[in-house]
C-alpha cells in the first residue's frame, strides 16, 4: 500500500558496527515512534555533493512500544553515496526521515513459511522471523546467505530465534547457493518471502517458476542497487537532442538525463513501476537490467530499459526518450 | 480512569483488535458486498467454496473501490483498469505489462462465519483468535430457534450498547409491548469482570406485559402473575446478550428452575462503521414452541419495530450531542452497566496503544 510521505526530523540515538561493513544505526523521530508491521521501512533524506536524494532502509525487527527505529546500512563500494552518508552519522546528529510504511507485507494465513535472506537483505526478514517464530499453528524455515560469518549480522539472534529451523549458507565456503534445492524445502503451500540482491532474487524467481509453485506465493523486495556487474561509468548518446553524456558509476542513468534537462517520466525510481523505460536504439558491451518490471523476455531483446535503475556495463549506449516535437 | 468519564459524550473510538460481526450469514454472497467497518471501506465476498473473504476496497493503483469491480472465480477484478487481486490481496493481473510490480496487493482481513455472523479481525492479524469471537451461539442453536435482522443506524457505536445496558428505557420507549412500571422500579444488580459486565433484574411476581403474556401462553395457559428477569450480559466491545423470559410467579425461577416459563435471548452486537455511524445485528431466540416458524417471523417483526424505535431516540440523540458539541452526560444510577461496558471498551483501547 503507498501512502504519502509526512517527514519529520529524527535524532541518531546510536551507531553500531554489528558485522563487516555493516553499521546498526538507531533513531528516534522527533514526533514519537509510530507503530509498524514487518516488512515496513522508511525514507530518509539524505544529502549527497549537496543534493538532497531519498533512500529507503528496512527497519529491523518488530515494532516496540518506546523504542527507537532500528535500521542497519551495509557500506557498499559502488555506493551512490548513500551508504557513505548514512556511515558518516554520529550519536546525537538529525536527519529527515519518512514515517514506516510497508511494500513487503507478510500475510499472516499461511500455513508454511520459508523466510530468504541474501546478505543486507536481512534487515526486513528479521522481523518476520521474530513474529513467526512463535506461531504454532505454521512451519516455518529459514535460509540466509551471505558471504562469510564476518559479513552476516543477527546470525546468532537467529540461532535463538529459529534453532535447527535457521540454515546459514556462506558462499566464501560452500560457493554459490544451489537454487534447484528450493524443490527440498519449498511445497505448494509454502509462501516464501525473500530479500537480497538482484541477481539471488532472480535466481529463485526462476526456479520457483520452473517448479509447479503457485507465483502469488511469492513474496520479494529488492532495493534497486544490484546488477550482474559492478557499477561502472558509461557513455550514452540520445541522437534526438544530439546530446553524449557520461553516467558516473555513483549516479543513475536518468540521474544523468535529467541533469541534462532531459525529461524523463518516472515514479517508484526502484525499477518497479517501468514508467522511466526509454528505448534503446545500439548499444556495445552489456545492458546491466536491474529492474523487475520487464520480464526476462524483454530483457534479453534489450530494446528498452528503465533509467532508474539499469546500467550498462563496458560499452555505451544509444538511447531515445518519449519526447516528440509536434513541429 | 477520570480520563474516560470527562470524554464521555463523545468518545467516539473503538478497539481495532477485536472481532465484529461484518454481514449476517444470508447477506454475503459470491458476489462483492461494500461496508465500512471502523472507518476502514472494505470489500466482502463469499468465494466459491462458501468462504467468507475480507478485502481493503481500494484497488492498489488508483484507488477505486473493488466493490466497482466484479469478481472472476474467486478473484476480484478492479472495474477500472482490470487489475486482479486473488482472494488474499495479492495482485495476480496488471494491464500492458508482462510483469507484476512486487508489492501490489490490497490488505486483507482474517474473517470467520461463526453464530450466522461473519466476522472480522481489523487489528493486528498476528494475534486474531478465533477463541475471542463473543458466544452468540444461541443464534445457531438446535435447542433454539429465531432470527433476526440488520440495521444500520446513524449513531456511534456506544449509544446502542448504552441503550441496551439499561432496560428502564423500554417502561418508556416501548410502553405497550415489553415496557412497564415494573421494569423502570424493579432494583438490578451490576457485575463486572475484565471483559463482561452483567446487569441482572428480576421482577418477581408481578402481571406481565402483553408481550410476554402472550409468549407464555404459547405453552402454558397463564393469565395470572409470573417472575420476569432480565440478564443483560455486555462482551467487550460491543455485543451484548440478554437473558429475557417469565415464568409462573413462585415456580423457582430466580432459584434457577425455569421449567414453568419461556425463556428467549436477546443477541446485539454492534460493529462501529464511521464515528457517527453503526451496523446493529440483531435476533430473537427462543427455548419454546422451536418448530412453530410464525413464532419465528412473528417475533422478528415484533422485535424490529420495538427497536425501530430505539433507533428513533438513538439518531436524534446523536443529532443532539452534535448540536450540543460543549456538553457532557450525566450519569444516574441506572447507568452501572454501560458506564462499565464503556470502561471495558476504553481499556481495550489504551491497551492498544493506537497512533
Amino acid at each position: 500500500m503507498r501512502y504519502r510521505s509526512t517527514w519529520g526530523n529524527a535524532t541518531i540515538i546510536n551507531t553500531e558496527l554489528i558485522a563487516n561493513n555493516v553499521m546498526k544505526i538507531q533513531l528516534t523521530p522527533e514526533n514519537g515512534v509510530k507503530n509498524f508491521t514487518v516488512g515496513s521501512h522508511i525514507d530518509v533524506s539524505i544529502l549527497i555533493n549537496g543534493v538532497t536524494e531519498i533512500r529507503s532502509y528496512s527497519l529491523v525487527g518488530q515494532y516496540q512500544q518506546k523504542k527507537p527505529y532500528t535500521i542497519a546500512v551495509k557500506r557498499l563500494p559502488s555506493s551512490r553515496g548513500g551508504s557513505n552518508y548514512m556511515w558518516s552519522l554520529k550519536k546525537g546528529n538529525q536527519i529527515k526521515i519518512s514515517q514506516p510504511t510497508n511494500h513487503f507485507e507478510l500475510k499472516y494465513n499461511a500455513n508454511d513459511y520459508l523466510l530468504i535472506a541474501g546478505g543486507i537483505g536481512i534487515t526486513p526478514i528479521l522481523g518476520m522471523a521474530e513474529q513467526l517464530c512463535s506461531r504454532k499453528d505454521i512451519s516455518l524455515r529459514m535460509l540466509y546467505l551471505g558471504k562469510n560469518k564476518e559479513e552476516m549480522p543477527f546470525t546468532e539472534h537467529l540461532k535463538t530465534l529459529l534453532g535447527d529451523r535457521l540454515e546459514l549458507h556462506y558462499s566464501d565456503e560452500s560457493g554459490y547457493f544451489d537454487v534447484n534445492k528450493l524443490n527440498t524445502l519449498a511445497n505448494n503451500q509454502t509462501h516464501i518471502y525473500l530479500c537480497g540482491p538482484l541477481l539471488l532474487m532472480n535466481s529463485v524467481r526462476k526456479a520457483w517458476e520452473a517448479n509447479p509453485f503457485e507465483n502469488t506465493h511469492l513474496h520479494f523486495e529488492t532495493f534497486g542497487a544490484s546488477g550482474l556487474f559492478a557499477p561502472q561509468n558509461f557513455k550514452v548518446k540520445i541522437p534526438r537532442f544530439n546530446k553524449e553524456l557520461v553516467v558516473g558509476e555513483n549516479q543513475t542513468l536518468l540521474q544523468a538525463l535529467e541533469e541534462e534537462d532531459l525529461e524523463i517520466m518516472y515514479d517508484c525510481k526502484k525499477g518497479e513501476c517501468g514508467l522511466c523505460q526509454v528505448n534503446v536504439i545500439e548499444y556495445t558491451g552489456d545492458i546491466d537490467h536491474r529492474d523487475l518490471f520487464f520480464s526476462e523476455e524483454e530483457k534479453s531483446k534489450n530494446s528498452k530499459m528503465c533509467a532508474c535503475v539499469s546500467r550498462v556495463a563496458n560499452g555505451h549506449v544509444v538511447i531515445d526518450t518519449a519526447y516528440r516535437s509536434n513541429i | 480512569m477520570t480520563k474516560n468519564t470527562t470524554t464521555f459524550t463523545m468518545n467516539e473510538s473503538f478497539p481495532m483488535n477485536a472481532w465484529y460481526a461484518v454481514a449476517w450469514d444470508v447477506e454475503l454472497k459470491h458476489e462483492l458486498l461494500p461496508r465500512t467497518i471502523c472507518n476502514k471501506p472494505l470489500v466482502l465476498y463469499r468465494k466459491n467454496d462458501g468462504t467468507p473473504v475480507v478485502l481493503e476496497d481500494a484497488c492498489w493503483h488508483r484507488l477505486l473501490p473493488l466493490s466497482k469491480g466484479k469478481l472472476r472465480g474467486d478473484t476480484v477484478v478492479c472495474g477500472y483498469h482490470g487489475l486482479e487481486f486473488n482472494n488474499e490481496g495479492q495482485c495476480t493481473y496488471m494491464p500492458s505489462q508482462e510483469t507484476i510490480n512486487p508489492s501490489a496487493c490490497v490488505r486483507s482481513y482474517p474473517a470467520v462465519e461463526k453464530y450466522r455472523f461473519i466476522w472480522v479481525w481489523m487489528g493486528d492479524p498476528a494475534v486474531a483468535d478465533n477463541s475471542k469471537i463473543p458466544d452468540m451461539h444461541w443464534n445457531n442453536d438446535p435447542e433454539w430457534a429465531g432470527d433476526g435482522k440488520m440495521i444500520e443506524v446513524k449513531c456511534n457505536y456506544r449509544l446502542v450498547v448504552d441503550n441496551l445496558m439499561d432496560l428502564t428505557h423500554e417502561t418508556f420507549v416501548h410502553a405497550g409491548s415489553i415496557g412497564d412500571r415494573n421494569v423502570a422500579e424493579a432494583p438490578f444488580d451490576v457485575h463486572y469482570d475484565e471483559h463482561t459486565a452483567t446487569v441482572t433484574r428480576w421482577m418477581k411476581g408481578i402481571k406481565p406485559p402483553p408481550f410476554w403474556h402472550g409468549q407464555l401462553n404459547k405453552i402454558i395457559k397463564h393469565d395470572d402473575l409470573v417472575d420476569r428477569w432480565q440478564i443483560i450480559k455486555f462482551e467487550a466491545p460491543c455485543t451484548v446478550n440478554i437473558d429475557v423470559g417469565v415464568a409462573i410467579a413462585g415456580t423457582g425461577a430466580p432459584e434457577g428452575d425455569r421449567s414453568q416459563g419461556v425463556n428467549g435471548y436477546v443477541l446485539n452486537t454492534i460493529t462501529p462503521s464511521t464515528n457517527q455511524t453503526c451496523y446493529y445485528f440483531w435476533a430473537f431466540s427462543r427455548n419454546y414452541n422451536l418448530k412453530d416458524q410464525s413464532n419465528t417471523t412473528e417475533l422478528k417483526n415484533g422485535v424490529a419495530s420495538i427497536f425501530a424505535q430505539d433507533e428513533d431516540i438513538l439518531e436524534a440523540q446523536q443529532r443532539a450531542i452534535n448540536t450540543n458539541p460543549t456538553r457532557e452526560f450525566y450519569n444516574l444510577n441506572i447507568d452501572a452497566g454501560a458506564m462499565w461496558a464503556r470502561r471495558i471498551t476504553d481499556k481495550m483501547i489504551e491497551n492498544e496503544n493506537q497512533d
